[in-house]
């Protein structure tokens, strides 16, 4: 069974369509970049994987460990190991970010049958994760996202990635708008969550991410669509002959999807 | 006529999940008529300058209209209409928890309130175990000893009545307002608290400790005395739901602090608000006002206000004494059809005088929410300063936030300041929570719990975590 598999997804807004048939396979342990120019739908397929309600589902499935992921509730989601980090995470005023971690973390825990952690025990597991994105212990003292920088907030996101240990970690932009080294900071976290049984999705526009995490698999979204499929070769030549030259191919259809049909 | 019989049937009727009560012949027919009030002062065996301030009371009010420039509404009252006396009630006990509203025990657990004090809340005989009266006896020997006096109001108008002469309406004269005339006409009962110079009352003083003792009413009155150097922090009300069957409340707090002392009074209310369609609920028209009256002195006002129908209440501080400081904290919660009015008055005239307002209003539902408040900084009171944040949260598209902020400064040398917000719960926040896991309801309690928690620290302690739980309890059913 593969971890997570979309077929012939389509969705859109107000009926308008942004994603046209997308057909995309992840198994556990691989890292796969989606890559495409703004519009082509790849922060749509995050947000709809992770459960936003604004798009609504035309045609298609996605199935999660052989479960239908799209019927799942955005925490239910969570509890089942997908964790989406936010291309523009959210502020919330007055809620440390300590106590919303935990809360998050205990809340998947609880519904998983596990114990929760008290705060004590907590903050033991928050200080060996925030080494993993360089980040200081007062970080934890303030207010969710408020007035972080934007490095503070995507770091923030990793940390709460490596916190609540999900098997689907989708990505979404979380190298735009960084310097050269937050940005190897990220990377350097996201390599640090590398593992067997976790799979990863990088959303992302530039390649140059991908210098820093190596991934598995390239796809290229164009006009909501996987247009082509290939491994890091892939990123490359987009890096070197731009979005352009993608729609100038004929007919794109994914090769992996071709092989799930 | 239909509404004056609509107010009648809201007025008298039982609250449905009420308390069964004992038949009680200690009354004084309904209405009010000078008969009225010597009645009840009779029935309290009160001193002549009792009786004779709550005729002046009278006397002015028969003269008043009742205000209309709030932003609240609801049907006329009918003032004759209603039993302004009957005797402290002894509630009928009920055998065992089993014979209460299994919705109240629900709202009970939910509080996390012990079941001890879950019996003695919903009027059923308590145990030997849990004996309130000792209880009592010992809080009230401990003050004692620091000379500390804190009791009913009618037991203070007998024991200490120079007290009560010298410091009754002096600071809410008996012709303040249309709710507060009535009341200094007809209170029934309230509390009484003095501390004399330089005590620091040695424990946090609150009515729960007599709650049985004092069923005080309709119009309540609270008086507390805080003499040069003393401190008290007194809490009122508690967060359990407040079941009572009448529906009109006007009561009254004073406070007075001499020079250097410091009152802190906390607040939590949880008034019957109605239900989901917004009928029934009380009338909470609360007039509450301290005096800063020596120099150096503080008051600081802290509420959690998420009950009754209708809430108009403003706690203000007159800031008489040089340097003296005033602080009103609030959260004021409307869900359903809940309607709130409430805001403070700080009102500066010593120099140096210093007052901070920090406002939270919660819309839900239908609810409504406007802050009204009023800085007023006179012409004596040079380098004064004020500092006023509001901010209103709104959780669906059906409630309203309000804010008006009236603010005068007479003199150059002073400064007000005023900040205010309004924000919606967005999505974006609602879905960050439950991407991470938190159902949504739990994700709109802590997202509100953090809009409150510059209030809530104000608090006292346990009484902040009640609070915490009481709003998400008072949220219920707000989303999805």
């Amino acid at each position: 069974m593969h971890l997570l598999e979309i077929r012939n997804l389509h969705a859109g807004v107000d009926g308008k369509e942004i994603l046209r048939g997308v057909n995309l396979t992840i198994d556990p342990g691989e890292v796969h970049a989606i890559m495409g120019p703004n519009g082509s739908g790849k922060s749509t397929l995050a947000q709809l994987l992770a459960g936003r309600d604004t798009y609504s589902v035309s045609e298609g499935q996605v199935l999660y460990q052989g479960e239908d992921l799209l019927s799942m509730s955005p925490e239910d989601r969570a509890v089942a190991g997908v964790f989406l980090a936010f291309q523009y995470p959210v502020e919330i005023p007055g809620v440390g970010n300590m106590y919303f971690m935990r809360t998050a973390l205990n809340a998947i825990r609880r519904r998983r049958g596990l114990e929760e952690l008290d705060a004590m025990d907590f903050l033991a597991l928050a200080k060996e994760k925030l080494k993993l994105v360089e980040m200081d212990q007062k970080f934890m003292n303030r207010s969710v996202n408020e007035g972080f920088s934007g490095g503070e907030k995507k770091r923030n996101e990793i940390l709460q990635l490596a916190v609540l240990d999900p098997k689907l970690a989708i990505l979404d932009e979380t190298d735009s708008g960084l310097d050269i080294d937050a940005l190897k900071i990220i990377a350097h976290g996201v390599n640090g969550q590398r593992r067997p049984d976790r799979a990863m999705l990088l959303i992302t526009h530039y390649q140059r991410l991908l210098n820093y995490v190596v991934p598995d698999r390239v796809h290229v979204m164009a006009d909501g669509r996987i247009a082509r499929s290939g491994d890091r070769q892939l990123a490359m030549e987009l890096e070197q002959k731009g979005y352009a030259w993608l729609e100038q191919q004929p007919d794109p259809t994914s090769r992996r999807g071709a092989v799930a049909q | 006529m239909t509404t004056t019989n609509e107010v009648r049937k809201l007025t008298e009727r039982e609250y449905e999940h009420g308390f069964v009560t004992a038949v009680d012949e200690d009354t004084v027919p309904r209405g009010l008529t000078e008969e009225t009030i010597r009645a009840i002062s009779a029935k309290k065996n009160e001193p002549q300058f009792m009786l004779d301030w709550r005729l002046k009371a009278f006397r002015h009010w028969l003269t008043m209209k009742e205000p209309t420039w709030q932003n609240v509404r609801y049907p006329p009252i009918d003032y004759q209409d209603i039993i302004y006396y009957s005797a402290p009630k002894r509630k009928a006990a009920l055998k065992s928890l089993d014979e209460v509203d299994p919705e109240i025990l629900k709202t009970y657990a939910k509080l996390g309130i012990p079941l001890e004090e879950q019996k003695m809340l919903a009027g059923v005989a308590v145990d030997a175990v849990f004996d309130s009266v000792s209880v009592a006896t010992t809080f009230k020997e401990k003050l004692a000893e620091k000379g500390v006096l804190f009791c009913s109001f009618s037991e203070a108008v007998q024991k200490y009545p120079e007290l009560v002469k010298k410091y009754l309406g002096s600071v809410v004269p008996y012709s303040d307002n249309f709710f507060a005339t009535l009341n200094s006409a007809v209170f029934s009962d309230g509390s009484f608290c003095f501390v004399p110079k330089g005590v620091r009352c040695p424990m946090e003083l609150s009515t729960y400790f007599r709650i049985n003792a004092a069923d005080t009413g309709q119009f309540e009155r609270t008086l507390i005395v805080a003499e040069d150097g003393a401190y008290v922090s007194y809490l009122e009300g508690c967060t359990a739901p407040m079941r009572d069957k009448n529906q009109l409340h006007a009561a009254v707090v004073e406070l007075v602090a001499l020079e250097g002392a410091q009152i802190k009074y906390s607040t939590v209310q949880n008034w019957y608000p109605g239900d989901a369609q917004g009928r029934g609920g009380i009338y909470n028209f609360v007039t509450k006002r301290g005096r800063c009256q020596g120099a150096n002195s503080k008051i600081s006002w802290t509420q959690v206000e998420t009950g009754s129908a209708i809430t108009w209440k403003y706690p203000s501080v007159i800031l008489q004494g040089d340097n003296a400081v005033g602080e009103f904290y609030s959260v004021a919660l409307t869900n359903n059809y809940q309607q709130a009015d409430t805001g403070t008055k700080m009102i500066h005239m010593g120099k140096n005088t210093r007052s901070t307002i920090i406002s939270k209003g919660i819309s839900a539902g239908h609810g409504q929410n406007t802050y009204r408040g009023l800085v007023k900084i006179l012409k004596g009171a040079a380098n004064s300063r004020n500092y006023t944040q509001c901010d209103s949260l709104l959780l669906g598209s059906t409630c309203g936030a309000h804010t008006m902020p009236y603010i005068e400064v007479r003199n150059r040398s002073s400064r007000a300041e005023h900040e205010a917000s309004t924000s919606k719960i967005g999505e974006d926040q609602l879905f960050y929570c439950r991407q991470r896991g938190i159902s949504e309801e739990d994700a709109v309690t802590m997202i509100v719990n953090g809009f409150c928690r510059q209030v809530f620290k104000e608090l006292p302690m346990e009484f902040a975590v009640e609070a915490q739980k009481l709003l998400s309890v008072s949220l219920e059913g707000s989303v999805g």
